[in-house]
């Protein structure tokens, strides 16, 4: 596997968040006010695609990821050969599965940086918990998707 | 080894959460609270309130000169239709900037409860859907709204001119020639004022449309140093995080204690009611019932969102002082889907238990009511509420909102600013 090029910071914050996370719904002991169940604590920042088409990474510009404030991040793609791919459509979604809502923003890929690199806008996670970003990418290799998941 | 440290990790996390659940109450001397609702408490005092940025919007917002003219202009009745309404009437400075009322009344009775203003100036979106982006765009909603001030914009410049002329200058610049401008002229409802500003040419509207932007851009100033105290709750946390022995100013009661375990574990109210203003500045149908008395439909940020995307005072409109890479709430906000169906802003829940009655039109009169709604989480008019369910003993209940009142604390206004004999009324 390629080493992964998000910051061990990330990683080790969003291991803390995951495990804050756990803690937290070990003490809810019960029904909470939210719909559904949390998912298993998949938190990886490096992902090959759905179909294995790209390989991508996400970082964003403030860690620990700060809630409540509108932040940057930086998508880069590769294909999964590892050929950084500059020219292609990206659009992101998500939400938090277990409360059944979205975004509170519509995040956008506004634009390349070179290298692979692309430039995500808009990004906001307005309370704590687990939530999912999900990237569909559209450029001469194919269509795919990769889904990250987040725990605040 | 990673996924097995994780499990036990999180086993233990949780053994210790559900120990400090049953003991916490008879602990004394050491924090009740384990690292990670330690961390959750630091995140809700006003010790961690974000420092207040400047407003890109609105670059008179941090002018002192504004901001006593602003104060002056929220507490004077002549910015109204019929002379006895300012923005005073409903956000009274001596009841947290709020009336007390299901429904506010200006001119006439409107169809949205009063908010209160301390703090306002952190939140990206005003009005219960989010319908204006900024204080200054807010302030001039209800002036030109036909129940709530009933006035429009060429009768407060006519205002401003006569009485305030020489303190707007000052901070705005040269007021435009009012000469032919009509007294009465307005995008407003009243087709008579209405058609008066249609005949206006469009450089004149522009020119009054700026000194209306203005009144606003004063007002926000004044409003902007209204901001939440430090309550028993903040000083409880400050305490609790030094390792500190209380004081009374600190302490909490077993039941208040007990009531905050609920609300940041399984009662769940946190997830909302984050951060120090306790409000995760967000939309969210709630299934709040329908006002007793019959109202328009009110689809709440479903609306509100268009309406702040065309705002006429929006972040990226002529009369923001904005850069449009200054406006990304505006940019990226969601403005279509079924989750914005009734949905409202989640209010703070600063000084709260002396804020009744609850929700966007006052539908709930305490909060007895309130807890009830949330623990038994009824379906929505419309829209889909975002609730399930949630089991409260009556002791349960009592103890929320025995924490709720632990959250009640002064509202800070710099000195000459506080309103206490506003101006403009002492004088009528």
């Amino acid at each position: 596997m390629d080493s992964p090029r998000t910051p061990r910071d990330w990683r080790r914050v969003t291991l803390r968040s995951a495990l804050a996370i756990a803690a937290v719904s070990a003490l809810a002991m019960g029904r909470g006010h939210f719909r559904g169940n949390v998912p298993g604590p998949d938190i990886q920042t490096v992902k090959a695609s759905v179909h294995g088409l790209y390989r991508v990474s996400v970082r964003p510009d403030v860690t620990p990821i700060p809630v409540r404030r509108l932040q940057r991040w930086t998508l880069h793609l590769d294909t999964i050969n590892g050929q950084p791919v500059d020219t292609a459509t990206i659009t992101m979604d998500g939400g938090m599965p277990q409360h059944g809502h979205g975004l509170p923003t519509s995040p956008r890929v506004t634009r390349a940086l070179g290298n692979g690199d692309h430039l995500v806008e808009g990004v906001k996670f307005n309370m704590g918990g687990w939530w999912i970003v999900r990237f569909a990418i559209t450029s001469s290799a194919g269509i795919d998707t990769v889904t990250f998941n987040i725990g605040l | 080894m990673t996924r097995s440290l994780i499990a036990r990790t999180v086993v233990g996390a949780g053994l210790v959460g559900i120990a400090a659940v049953s003991i916490g109450n008879v602990r004394h001397g050491v924090s009740r609270w384990t690292p990670v609702e330690l961390a959750t408490l630091r995140s809700l005092s006003l010790t961690s309130i974000e420092p207040l940025g400047p407003d890109a919007s609105n670059r008179y917002a941090d002018n002192p000169e504004a901001a006593a003219l602003g104060r002056d202009l929220f507490f004077d009745t002549r910015l109204s239709g019929n002379g006895k309404v300012s923005c005073a009437t409903c956000h009274v400075a001596t009841q947290d900037f709020q009336d007390g009322k299901p429904l506010a009344n200006g001119v006439g009775r409107t169809a949205r409860r009063t908010m209160p203003i301390a703090g306002t100036a952190h939140s990206p979106w005003l009005f219960w859907d989010g319908r204006t982006d900024s204080q200054w765009a807010q302030a001039l909603g209800p002036l030109e709204s036909a129940v709530e001030h009933g006035g429009n914009r060429a009768q407060y410049a006519h205002v401003v001119a006569e009485r305030y002329r020489e303190r707007y200058e000052r901070v705005f610049g040269r007021l435009p020639d009012l000469t032919s401008v009509p007294r009465d002229a307005g995008p407003v409802a009243d087709s008579t004022v209405r058609t008066a500003w249609g005949r206006m040419p469009a450089e004149a509207q522009e020119q009054i449309s700026r000194v209306y932007a203005n009144i606003g851009k004063a007002i926000a100033a004044y409003e902007r140093r209204i901001e939440p105290g430090l309550s028993r709750f903040d000083r409880y946390v400050d305490a609790e995080l030094a390792g500190a022995r209380h004081t009374p100013e600190s302490a909490l009661t077993t039941d208040e204690e007990s009531g905050l375990r609920l609300f940041i574990g399984r009662a769940r109210c946190v997830t909302c009611h984050n951060g120090a203003r306790l409000t995760d500045d967000h939309f969210h149908n709630t299934g709040v019932p329908l006002p007793a008395v019959t109202l328009p439909a009110d689809s709440g940020r479903a609306v509100g969102a268009r309406q702040v995307v065309g705002g006429e005072f929006n972040c990226t409109s002529r009369y923001s002082d904005a850069k449009p890479e200054d406006c990304d709430e505006l940019r990226f906000a969601v403005t279509s889907g079924p989750e914005l169906v009734r949905a409202y802003k989640t209010p703070s829940l600063r000084n709260v238990s002396t804020r009744a009655p609850y929700m966007h039109a006052g539908q709930i009169a305490s909060l007895d009511g309130v807890i009830a709604h949330y623990a038994t989480a009824p379906a929505a008019p419309f829209g889909h509420s975002e609730l399930v369910p949630v089991r409260l003993s009556p002791d349960e209940r009592r103890q929320l909102i025995a924490f709720l009142g632990t959250l009640s604390g002064p509202i800070t206004v710099p000195p000459g600013y506080d309103g206490a004999a506003p101006l403009s009324q002492t004088r009528r």
